[in-house]
């Protein structure tokens, strides 16, 4: 995997889980850190002690067993979690060196953009789906260049070039999912999430994501839950796994999967549990 | 046992034959009311009824004008305070209250929905007409629209739940305020229903008659302004129906005729909008 080629020389060592480069030749640059993070749903704590840094222009992926709080914790790196008022978080989780709590919700949204599950187009049609961030915020110039780059960006481009007037609803599953990435890609964000991107479409749509994942990496840097660890394996350079609410490993993809240092990784990615 | 079976069959066959009737006598009793309006009505159903003022007592002729004018001039009245109070209360029912709360102007809603319309009309005449002395439009439209505020309310509340949170979701991890989502992602997708919700309040009390009879009272003469007595259409049918004259009781069935149809057009276009596709898919 091309994806993987670089971070092979990065040592990692759990539990601080901070990928240092002593060696590399291109060093790491981290986007966001997150320290000692504690979150709890009213009176459940989901996650425990969490610390792992994303690094710049890598896609960082997590895994994990259902349940284990993988999708929690990408929440949290853009406050999504706050849609739920019983939630708490405790922890500092920094982007660029500025706490994420300390600024305004809605600018670190548009710094840290988010795709879902299930493709959520907006009942619009194309253009407005990709335009709807700019224009919330007020972009100047020309929205219809920024849309054209952000689905070209998308790999979407040239199968909605001639119907962008139409309803975002006529798309295929995968198509919409693209289109959602598209959208959030608009607003030029330092850091996307994707929270299980695949889960709902077929193969074909699925790979067609992957590879854009992978060519994404220069525009952006890359945090995605996946349930499929050769998802993970495929187009990820560093893989988190976590197991009821605690981060077990954080290594560089290929040396997680090759030689993992816990045996509850080793149990998991060889598919005894989850 | 074959004779078991035989009774089987001859009770599906009972309440099958049954519940088509029930079904039949329910859809029945509309096209019945709408034949027995054209029987009587429909002659009546001139260019002279919409066009002109009541005839006066004691000659034939004459039409309903100012009636149907009051009954826009009182149902715009009414929208005008029915659908923001609902709209605005469902959006923050829907978007914004706790459970409790939520639960509490809910079923005070439904409980002002059940509230006797006589009783509406008597809560707005102690209200409106006792202070100002004069029975005026501004009652009627207010106490119409004191009817059409939980009819907005629940509908549209419902219809702004059937939005899923993804979309909501979607939005707000671009950077959308809450407020922002709402008025750009979530409102433009249950627009549908909305505007069929308002339109149903509107066709429900288009018909009503209590709440008028001491609010608007009627008119047999045009009703300028706004703080006037004014006619309506279903206070005119009541006025005309218990009236002595044959030539009365004739307008009376074409102006129910009317209505009728008013209501009518008003269903109609509300279920086409609302089965033109709704706007958001179902997951």
């Amino acid at each position: 995997m091309a994806s993987v080629r670089s971070a092979v020389s990065v040592n990692i060592t759990p539990p601080v889980a901070t990928p240092a480069s002593r060696e590399a030749q291109s060093p790491l640059v981290m986007r966001m850190t997150v320290a000692k993070v504690n979150f709890f749903y009213g009176p459940k704590q989901v996650l425990f002690d969490i610390s792992l840094n994303i690094a710049s222009n890598k896609v960082t992926s997590l895994i994990g067993p259902s349940g284990c709080g993988k999708s929690t914790l990408l929440r949290i790196l853009n406050r999504m979690h706050e849609t739920v008022s019983s939630s708490r978080v405790e922890g500092d989780i920094l982007i660029d060196n500025q706490n994420i709590f300390a600024q305004d919700v809605t600018a670190l949204r548009r710094r840290v953009g988010m795709v879902f599950q299930r493709p959520n187009p907006f009942p619009k049609s194309i253009f407005e789906n990709v335009a709807y961030g700019l224009r919330i915020n007020g972009t100047k110039g020309s929205l219809s260049e920024a849309v054209e780059k952000s689905l070209r960006h998308a790999a979407l481009w040239d199968e909605v070039k001639d119907q962008l007037h139409k309803s975002a609803y006529e798309l295929s599953g995968g198509q919409q999912q693209r289109l959602c990435i598209a959208r959030a890609l608009a607003v030029e964000p330092e850091v996307l999430l994707l929270d299980e991107p695949c889960s709902a479409l077929d193969p074909i749509s699925t790979a067609k994501i992957e590879e854009l994942l992978v060519q994404l990496k220069d525009l952006c840097t890359i945090a995605i839950v996946t349930h499929n660890m050769q998802q993970a394996a495929r187009v990820s350079d560093f893989t988190a796994f976590l197991l009821t609410g605690q981060l077990i490993e954080f290594s560089p993809t290929p040396q997680l999967f090759t030689t993992p240092s816990d045996a509850r990784t080793e149990a998991y990615i060889t598919g005894r549990f989850g | 046992m074959n004779n078991r079976l035989r009774y089987r069959k001859l009770l599906s066959h009972f309440m099958l034959t049954m519940t088509g009737l029930c079904a039949f006598v329910a859809v029945a009793v509309l096209f019945f009311i709408l034949g027995y309006l054209v029987y009587h009505g429909g002659t009546s159903v001139s260019w002279d009824f919409f066009t002109k003022l009541p005839a006066p007592v004691g000659e034939t002729g004459g039409g309903m004008a100012n009636a149907i004018v009051g009954s826009a001039k009182l149902l715009l009245l009414a929208c005008l305070l029915g659908v923001p109070i609902g709209f605005f209360g469902a959006i923050y029912l829907a978007e914004f209250s706790g459970s409790t709360t939520a639960f509490i102007v809910r079923y005070a809603a439904d409980l002002l929905n059940g509230v006797p319309s006589i009783v509406i009309g008597i809560f707005a005449y102690s209200l409106v007409v006792l202070p100002f002395k004069h029975f005026s439009a501004l009652a009627g439209g207010f106490a119409l629209g004191l009817m059409m505020i939980p009819i907005t309310l629940r509908s549209t509340e419902e219809f702004l739940r059937a939005v899923p949170r993804s979309m909501r979701e979607g939005a707000m991890a671009l950077g959308a305020s809450k407020w922002k989502t709402i008025a750009s992602v979530v409102v433009p997708a249950a627009y549908r229903g909305i505007l069929t919700a308002v339109l149903l309040a509107f066709a429900r009390v288009a018909g009503e008659t209590a709440p008028l009879l001491f609010t608007a009272f009627g008119n047999r003469f045009w009703s300028p302004g706004w703080t006037q007595p004014i006619a309506s259409l279903p206070v005119m049918i009541f006025t005309y129906a218990i009236a002595p004259y044959d030539d009365w009781h004739r307008q009376a069935w074409a102006a129910g005729l009317v209505l009728l149809g008013l209501i009518l057009i008003i269903n109609i276009v509300a279920r086409v909008i609302l089965s033109r596709g709704v706007a958001v898919p179902r997951t």
